[in-house]
């Protein structure tokens, strides 16, 4: 990667003093910061990188959802991916959600490129964007009625006894 | 409706508004020729403007982000092939670049060149392509029947490296299967001779004829602000008029090693996408001869045994051979837990993989950012107030390609 003109511990620390006790946990993983918000705040934070001059994270790379079935309390997790190009620095803000009540505020009046990746990870992980225009399933049949990425539904049928789990994969 | 562009009719000099006045529903696609592909636009017209448009995708989804949380690292490898299939190498090397981040690999200087020859290969394949589809799309069909020789040239080329054209799963986690073959690099030197002189008849046939000129100037424009607001990437961004390239901006592969342009549009139209990608091919085929001129010495492969397939023979002879072997088939490679994004330049745009590994065999998560699906959402804004023919070259010039939008 070539040289960006802020390194992750100054982004974190403009991070850490704009809003403090928000910024719960973070971890750098191979150069990308990550940084865990409180889920109402998810969205001021993104708000924040876009308009901020120095920083200028004003490009949304994507947007993902992840199911961690044993983190109790918060087993879902939405990642912004966020890019400035100007800077040439990738940040990652991450918020958890618990699955009884998965929801968070939707970015799309920020970004217009988050309706479908929204909708998307509404398809598949039955995250809820509140005040998305059109939540909708996206890639999937509208009346599917389960969030097919979720850990609870494995790739193969697991009745199966021909197969021996241990060799085959998870 | 205040966007509408005012449509005088030359022969009456009225304005649209009293043409019809009378709104009907359209059906484009799924399968209509015109969208080169399977995606549906309901699109309500006055007439022949489109008021505005419905989008409905999904229709060959199938679950690769599913079905790679069940595979081996090696094995996802197929799965990308079918993302951008017009660019296949890129995908497959995309994922390969993930999976080295992922479990720290050096790879030899010779492995990356002979990767970047491939990929740009590849990114002239896709971009003949989607030019050529706007010259039929407009009416001009002997271009397209022109650059599918280039383009048999280059399948060609990938079978000698892999053995298969479209699908081409080219290459390993750590480089390839086997060197450019003799034949390789017979074709690629009658290739690099004969290309420019036949992609330039080509580009005369297009981008300064007048008729193919009025039809694509100013149909489907996007402005920087908001492609970038669209997470626009690749071509389509760079002809909004950003200059923005994964290749400069993150390096992979060597890319610094070599010497390039990258060209930017104005207006963000289909034909400054055109002339982007038509400009892009050009810079690519010199990116080829220079990495080909100093193609370095070396392995064409990583030392990486607990992840690189070893040679059949090894495996019936050699004990550490058999003992890899079973370990990368078995799945008893040790993997890092981490996560790693990793994005290259594909032929669309920044394809991404995003990959959060709990150190099991296969990928706890893998997400894909594919760039097709992430700026097809702006078609309809991009086609109101515009006409039918022209939605149909928006469609072609922003090269949707069904594979990548679905997943």
């Amino acid at each position: 990667m070539s040289a960006s003109k802020f390194t992750n511990v100054e982004l974190l620390n403009q991070l850490q003093a704009a809003f403090g006790e928000a910024v719960l946990e973070h971890n750098v993983a191979y150069d990308i910061l990550n940084v865990y918000v409180p889920a109402d705040k998810a969205k001021e934070v993104v708000l924040w990188l876009k308009n901020n001059e120095t920083l200028k994270l004003n490009y949304l790379t994507n947007i993902a959802g992840v199911h961690y079935p044993f983190n109790q309390g918060r087993e879902l997790e939405v990642i912004y991916q966020l890019h400035s190009m100007v800077n040439n620095i990738r940040l990652r803000v991450k918020a958890t959600l618990p699955i009884a009540n998965p929801e968070i505020e939707t970015i799309v009046d920020i970004y217009a490129g988050a309706n479908w990746m929204e909708r998307e990870t509404y398809d598949f992980f039955g995250i809820i964007f509140k005040g998305h225009p059109n939540l909708k399933k996206i890639l999937n049949e509208e009346t599917q009625d389960y969030f097919p990425m979720r850990k609870e539904y494995p790739l193969e049928d697991q009745t199966r006894e021909d197969k021996d789990n241990r060799f085959f994969g998870r | 409706m205040e966007n509408i562009r005012k449509f005088n009719n030359p022969v009456f000099g009225a304005t649209r508004d009293t043409i019809h006045g009378e709104v009907a529903t359209l059906n484009l696609g799924p399968t209509h020729p015109a969208t080169h592909g399977i995606f549906q636009n309901v699109l309500q017209v006055d007439g022949e403007i489109i008021l505005s448009s419905e989008q409905t995708v999904g229709y060959i989804h199938r679950a690769f982000e599913k079905l790679a949380e069940r595979r081996p690292f090696h094995q996802i490898t197929p799965i990308t092939d079918r993302l951008n299939y017009c660019s296949s190498p890129i995908n497959n090397i995309g994922w390969h670049l993930t999976v080295e981040k992922l479990i720290g690999a050096e790879v030899p200087k010779r492995v990356d060149y002979m990767r970047v020859i491939v990929m740009e290969l590849a990114r002239i394949a896709d971009h003949l392509i989607c030019t050529s589809v706007i010259g039929v799309d407009s009416g001009a069909l002997t271009g397209f029947t022109w650059v599918f020789q280039l383009r048999e040239q280059i399948y060609d080329l990938y079978e000698e490296v892999c053995g298969s054209r479209l699908t081409t799963n080219i290459g390993r986690i750590g480089g390839f299967e086997r060197d450019f073959t003799p034949r390789f690099h017979e074709k690629l030197k009658a290739f690099l001779k004969t290309f420019p002189k036949a992609f330039e008849e080509y580009d005369a046939l297009l981008s300064r004829n007048r008729i193919f000129m009025d039809r694509t100037i100013g149909a489907g424009p996007i402005s920087a602000q908001r492609a970038l607001d669209y997470s626009f990437t690749g071509p389509n961004l760079r002809a909004a008029g950003v200059d923005f390239d994964i290749r400069v901006a993150q390096p992979y592969c060597s890319y610094q090693d070599f010497e390039f342009d990258i060209p930017v549009g104005s207006d963000g139209d289909t034909y400054d996408r055109f002339m982007v990608r038509q400009e892009e091919i050009r810079q690519s085929y010199n990116i080829i001869k220079q990495a080909y001129e100093n193609l370095p010495e070396g392995n064409y492969h990583a030392d990486l045994p607990e992840f690189y397939m070893p040679r059949k023979e090894d495996v019936y002879t050699k004990m550490e051979s058999l003992i890899y072997q079973f370990k990368i088939v078995m799945g008893e490679t040790p993997i890092p837990v981490g996560e790693v994004y990793h994005a290259v330049e594909g032929g669309n745009g920044e394809l991404g993989y995003y990959l959060i590994s709990d150190g099991g065999r296969t990928p706890y998560r893998l997400q894909m950012r594919r760039p097709c699906f992430i700026y097809y959402q702006a078609y309809p804004e991009m086609i109101t107030g515009q006409t039918i023919s022209d939605a149909v070259l928006t469609l072609s010039s922003l090269n949707v390609i069904a594979g990548e939008l679905d997943a």
